[in-house]
């Protein structure tokens, strides 16, 4: 449980992810942050106004998927790296998954590199899309990752170095 | 004997922040301050903080730490004494401290005392095998003096400096065995738990170290699962490789100057120790002598940088500067207090809050 390892359950998971017929429309944030700690960036991140937290900085974030158009500015800016974006439209065969990304080395546009879940597990190489900085404040860079359409939702982060 | 308006005694989050709002109002500040370097723990932070605009959510510690040195330095009513450690705090009101080299008296009107906290240890057979490090001295190594500090580390504690710890140091290169802790539950935040998982280091709840062997130095650990009575179960050891065991088990207040100035202390399990009893305004029964940080309760950095300004604003007002000003900034940082500390998260916090204002002087 995510209480106990820090690995989101199914049922976690179900509270935020949008439906099929949204994932399918394109791109879209999946915020994968289930407790209630003081923090809220996102909110002023998304200049959508797709992010709200209707009482205090200590409610957990909700996401307007319809607002959302999964450009990722949240991605970086939030604290606890946990927003991520699935595009399902990208092809009938594969999914794009962005994600931020804190190691060195930073992987290069065109690479493979070992794609993995949440927990840690490797799912297999991926050609990484693109490469965003989010400029020397921010320094955390958001990685697209194309991934086969099944695993859209287990990909979550990559193996530092050994990229192909 | 150097006459000051006040003394802020420590320079990290809570210090440069009582010293900035104290000379906003007008008063002049000395800050003493024991490292070489002002920002306490916030320099060696490379992680985004949480909280809100307010408390520079986003930006991370490091960044925000040089933000408050420069303003502080740049700061005509603020003078900063690095490599300074202060001493003794006496009847008089003398403080006196190590300073160039020499012993200086100083005699402040006003003292806040933002001393913050010492890393706990822990009691296990071959504890004292060099390779065994609090975490945080671990980060000091890594972060401030760019040393790679150990090849694969255990990780003992689940809270937020040993899951903050063990991603840096997988930023870092060094291997993480494992994430133990005791408890059945994360204490950290969990963003901070799947962040590490998610890059293939264990978080294990219910786990207890049962000893570090090695010749010479750490080799390896012997770990095993606890029950609810928190004695280890037969036939769940785990033998793990590591060449460093970091201690993250938590900070106590460092309250040694709140004792000798003959503050009132009681000790609260909620904020990890022995603490002053203070007022709203975060003086405590010695008047004239506040605190704020750590040394008044463990809490994050972005709590202690609001009680900084309140405690800089309240000893600032009591000699007369910005008294128009000050209630309303006064009642702005409390509110900041209130709002950082209302969820789940701030629940000890706030138990350990309404126990000092039981036992003292709230106004």
């Amino acid at each position: 449980m995510l209480i106990n390892d820090g690995i989101p359950t199914k049922e976690d998971l179900a509270k935020v992810t949008p439906t099929e017929e949204r994932l399918a429309k394109g791109p879209v944030s999946i915020i994968e942050c289930f407790q209630k700690i003081p923090c809220n960036p996102c909110v002023k991140a998304c200049n959508r106004g797709a992010i709200t937290m209707p009482g205090t900085i200590n409610d957990i974030p909700l996401l307007d998927d319809e607002k959302c158009n999964g450009c990722g500015l949240c991605i970086s800016l939030c604290p606890g790296l946990a927003i991520f974006v699935v595009d399902k439209s990208y092809s009938d065969e594969y999914a794009l998954v962005k994600l931020p990304f804190e190691y060195v080395p930073v992987p290069e546009k065109g690479q493979y590199a070992c794609g993995l879940n949440r927990a840690g597990e490797e799912l297999g190489w991926f050609e990484v899309e693109r490469v965003t900085s989010g400029g020397k404040k921010n320094k955390t860079y958001t990685i697209t990752l194309k991934v086969p359409q099944a695993l859209a939702m287990e990909v979550r982060n990559i193996k530092v170095g050994g990229y192909k | 004997m150097k006459q000051v308006e006040i003394l802020v005694v420590g320079g990290g989050p809570a210090g440069l922040c009582a010293a900035l709002s104290a000379s906003s109002l007008g008063a002049k500040v000395l800050v003493c301050e024991r490292d070489d370097l002002p920002g306490g723990q916030l320099v060696k932070q490379t992680h985004k903080f949480f909280g809100s605009e307010k408390q520079y959510a986003g930006d991370r510690g490091y960044q925000i730490g040089q933000m408050l040195l420069e303003k502080a330095k740049s700061d005509p009513k603020v003078e900063i004494w690095t490599d300074t450690t202060v001493l003794g705090i006496y009847e008089d009101g003398v403080v006196t401290c190590e300073h160039d080299g020499k012993h200086v008296k100083i005699k402040p009107q006003r003292t806040v005392i933002a001393a913050g906290a010492a890393e706990k240890f822990l009691a296990f057979p071959g504890n004292d095998l060099p390779g065994i490090y609090g975490a945080g001295a671990v980060q000091t190594l890594m972060n401030v003096s760019g040393v790679k500090p150990a090849s694969r580390v255990l990780m003992v504690g689940a809270g937020n400096i040993g899951l903050i710890v063990s991603y840096q140091l997988k930023q870092a290169g060094v291997e993480v065995a494992a994430v133990i802790e005791a408890l059945p539950k994360i204490g950290g935040y969990l963003v901070h738990a799947s962040k590490i998982q998610r890059a293939g280091i264990p978080v294990k709840t219910c786990y207890t170290i049962l000893e570090a062997y090695g010749e010479g130095k750490v080799e390896g650990a012997r770990i095993a699962k606890i029950d609810a009575n928190w004695q280890p179960i037969p036939g769940t050891e785990e033998d793990i490789k590591c060449d460093t065991i970091c201690l993250a088990v938590g900070l106590s207040p460092l309250t040694e100057l709140c004792w000798q100035a003959g503050c009132e202390m009681a000790y609260i399990k909620e904020l990890s120790g022995h603490v002053p009893i203070t007022d709203d305004y975060l003086e405590t029964t010695v008047p004239g002598i506040y605190v704020a940080g750590d040394v008044s309760g463990i809490e994050e950095a972005s709590s202690a940088m609001v009680e900084g300004k309140l405690a800089g604003l309240s000893a600032a007002a009591s000699l007369g500067y910005g008294v128009e000003a000050a209630p309303g900034l006064q009642k702005e940082a409390m509110e900041e207090l209130d709002e950082l500390r209302a969820g789940p998260m701030g629940e000890r916090i706030r138990l350990g809050l309404e126990k000092v204002a039981a036992k003292g002087g709230a106004k």
